[in-house]
């Protein structure tokens, strides 16, 4: 495939064929619902060898991320994917790719969390590991997935980011949804994403300790220096996607997507595909005069904080809608939403919490509605609403 | 080479640009020595050593070094006072003498 | 060609070990025996390895920044990622093109039995060319002496005190050797530190394997165990000269014992030499060496000589 051709992909499927393109040299796979197709589709072009990797079948996710942490700490190119309770079993070796600075780039099915048991999604399964120093996206859709997932490479591998990637798809929404995908060439893959080249691994002609201890007199400033690679990566998010729109044909803006947030006065906030439900819904409300607009993040690290604030200042009521909740608080997206504005110097719009979908409940164009119904007449103080 | 690169130079980093990138550092990197563990000292006596190489096989810390010619000696830098040498050498050569006496 | 013939071909001398060090300046206890297994694995293999050692003492001892004890490549895994984290390097230089080199594992027996005993069956699965060696010291030593799944019937640790109602850990010591030759490893040996030869031609056996190799080195701890630093060797020894640690080897299907004793040496010398076996009264002694008899037998009846 030297030239770009269109498909007709699922999510999965569409981060299968992105992970052929970057030519990863060592994949480490173990299935879980709803993440199977994605491993599935590598082990078939494994087997056929359109793609030269390692593939190994481990024996849990944990093991999955750890062999990536080995085969990068050689200076390999990786690539795993899991979801939910995988991506829990994993927590221990996400801490300790990105305080490595591996750049491994995994894409996770968001999916609920047990108990109680339920495979579909929701994103708590991330959204609780917000901390553990990966860089976090969000897709809306297969295509977005795919471009995700090349640009993940480019970003992660940055010299001034070096950190791994986590690429978040809704689970069966996105994982499993066709949709016509434009899959990039060979050739332009190359040119934008050139081979994985690191002094941070082991190496023969210069051997190495790697993931060492570092005591209270410098374990902090590793610490300080991950979180700055981390704010490095908002910009390096930049030119990666403005690199990849010159050559792939493709642009993307960024941190957040902003739909007619210039002059809306009352906004939503997501993430993720329910995006795609509420574009229409604010088409229709807007041809009936309303100013409503959205801002969907696709990165909740690092967070565009700033641009958020930019995004929002205009609004009389914001409201943000997410998979998740922190039990007892709010959600985890509503806290960062609030930290954001809170350093704002005008004053900030009403903040209202939407908390839905979660364990994979529907989230109707009618909830929709309904939540912009109740940022027009919201009061201060009303948090946490569960749809 | 037979032993780790010594670096008793080593300036501690001060700013953030100073350490390393990641947690990767170059091996075999000796900024301190285990000499302050020891309060006993195995002493060699050459002219008993059948120079079997037991106690250079079986030290722990690898500190007993073989040379071609002569006989083996002691990185008293590193030496930890275990012992196993002096126990494990059939001829007796090694002695376990005091460190006090050694004014280290 | 059978072990015994391989036996032949890796015969080792002393002289012949490699003068470079490349576990040097550690700050592992005196006299411990977890480092000289260590430090004589990297003598055969070479600087050509990558070490894979585990969150535990070997980790703990070697890389504290910024004084690195290793001077071949090296790297800390997460404690039950040894295993998995080696077939990663392995499979990350075999797709980089890079020849001629040993991935290598260090891992305790809690690492190893207990933590990272699902990912080492993963390995061994796969047939990964990886060289995984279990230093055995019987305990969690890193965290302060805990019970792990290798600590013998008996043996007092900080979890598994010796009081009135229970005297030591009342479990019997995982038969890793063996779970380990159930998978159909491509090679597998015990060995001891007190039997240095006999573990330098089993370092040199695997590293000629192409696939997976396991070898579980019995290494005394003084600290945890309570003997002076000077006798590791000597107990050691003695562990296999009273029948409660076995020299082996595993096959193309096939155990090998290396070492048959004609007679035990005395299980008593052994056990009252050490701090963790003190207490243990008459009963517990003759309880220990019925279990001690029934593996003999059942070892010198089913694997070759």
């Amino acid at each position: 495939m030297e030239r770009e051709t269109k498909a007709f992909l699922s999510g999965n499927e569409a981060v299968a064929r992105a992970v052929r393109l970057a030519r990863p040299h060592v994949i480490a796979a173990y299935p879980i619902t709803p993440q199977t197709t994605v491993i599935e589709r590598l082990a078939e072009m494994v087997e056929e060898e359109s793609l030269k990797s390692e593939y190994l079948h481990v024996e849990s996710e944990h093991s999955a991320l750890s062999a990536c942490i080995g085969a990068s700490a050689v200076g390999a190119r990786t690539f795993t994917a899991t979801s939910s309770q995988g991506l829990l079993y994993m927590a221990e070796c996400l801490h300790y790719a990105s305080g490595g600075r591996f750049p491994i780039v995994m894409m996770n099915a968001n999916r609920s969390v047990a108990l109680p048991w339920n495979i579909y999604g929701d994103q708590r399964d991330s959204l609780s590991l917000l901390d553990c120093g990966w860089i976090q996206a969000y897709a809306e859709d297969a295509q977005e997935s795919l471009d995700l997932v090349l640009q993940a490479y480019a970003i992660a591998e940055h010299s001034e980011v070096l950190t791994p990637m986590m690429i978040n798809l809704d689970g069966f929404v996105i994982t499993h949804t066709y949709e016509l995908v434009n899959v990039p060439g060979q050739n332009e893959i190359d040119l934008f994403l050139p081979p994985f080249r690191t002094t941070n691994k082991m190496d023969f002609d210069c051997p190495m300790s790697l993931a060492f201890t570092a005591g209270p007199a410098y374990n902090q400033a590793f610490k300080q220096l991950q979180h700055l690679a981390m704010l490095k990566a908002s910009r390096v998010i930049g030119e990666v996607e403005e690199r990849f729109g010159r050559l792939v044909g493709r642009n993307y803006p960024g941190l957040i997507e902003t739909l007619y947030c210039g002059d809306a006065e009352y906004i939503i906030v997501t993430l993720g595909s329910v995006a795609g439900t509420i574009r229409p819904v604010i088409e229709k409300l807007r041809s009936g005069g309303e100013r409503v607009g959205l801002v969907r993040i696709r990165y909740m690290r690092p967070f565009p904080d700033a641009e958020i604030r930019r995004a929002l200042a205009g609004a009389k009521a914001v409201g943000v809608l997410e998979k998740d909740i922190s039990f007892g608080f709010e959600g985890t997206v509503f806290t960062n939403v609030s930290s954001a504005l809170m350093r704002s110097q005008v004053v900030p719009p009403r903040l209202l919490n939407f908390v839905g979908g979660l364990g994979g409940k529907d989230i109707s164009a009618a909830d929709i509605e309904l939540i912009f119904k109740r940022l027009k007449n919201s009061e201060p103080g009303e948090t946490v609403e569960f749809i | 080479m037979t032993c780790p690169v010594r670096n008793r130079s080593f300036i501690p980093p001060v700013e953030l640009g100073d350490y390393p990138v990641g947690t990767a550092f170059p091996a075999g990197h000796l900024v301190d020595t285990n000499a302050a563990w020891r309060s006993l000292r195995p002493v060699i006596d050459a002219t008993a050593c059948s120079n079997c190489l037991i106690c250079w096989l079986l030290c722990p810390d690898g500190v007993i070094q073989r040379h071609d010619r002569g006989a083996l000696q002691i990185d008293y830098d590193y030496c930890k006072g275990c012992g196993i040498c002096a126990r494990e050498c059939r001829q007796k050569a090694i002695s376990m003498e005091n460190e006090g006496n050694y004014g280290t | 060609m059978n072990l015994s013939e391989q036996h032949r071909e890796h015969k080792i001398s002393i002289r012949g070990l490699s003068d470079r060090e490349f576990f040097y300046g550690h700050k592992a206890c005196p006299g411990c025996g977890g480092s000289l297994a260590l430090r004589l694995a990297l003598k055969v293999l070479g600087e050509r390895s990558y070490a894979v050692v585990p969150a535990g003492c070997m980790s703990a001892v070697g890389f504290i920044f910024p004084q690195m004890a290793f001077s071949c490549n090296a790297i800390i895994s997460t404690f039950p990622g040894t295993a998995s984290m080696l077939s990663g390097i392995a499979a990350g230089a075999r797709a980089l093109g890079i020849e001629d080199f040993h991935a290598v594992g260090f891992a305790g027996d809690g690492g190893t039995a207990d933590i990272g005993l699902q990912a080492l069956s993963g390995a061994i699965d796969r047939h990964d060319k990886i060289i995984y060696i279990c230093y055995d010291n019987e305990a969690y030593m890193n965290t302060g002496v805990q019970k792990s799944g290798l600590t013998p019937s008996g043996a007092r640790t900080t979890t598994s005190p010796a009081g009135k109602r229970l005297r030591g850990a009342i479990t019997r010591k995982k038969p890793m050797f063996e779970i380990v030759a159930a998978h159909g490893i491509d090679y597998a040996a015990t060995a001891s530190v007190g039997y240095p030869l006999d573990y330098l031609r089993k370092l040199e056996h695997a590293r000629t394997v192409d696939g997976t190799s396991y070898i579980h080195v019995f290494a005394p701890c003084p600290v945890g165990w309570g003997y002076e630093t000077a006798e590791t060797i000597v107990v050691a020894k003695k562990a296999v000269d009273c029948g409660l640690w076995y020299l082996a080897e595993y096959a193309e299907g096939r155990f090998v014992l290396n070492h048959n004793p004609g007679e035990f040496a005395s299980i008593r010398d052994y056990l009252f030499g050490q701090n963790r076996f003190r207490h243990l009264q008459d009963e517990d002694v003759s309880d220990i060496e019925i279990q001690r008899d029934a593996k003999w037998a059942r070892i010198r009846r089913e694997w070759s000589d």
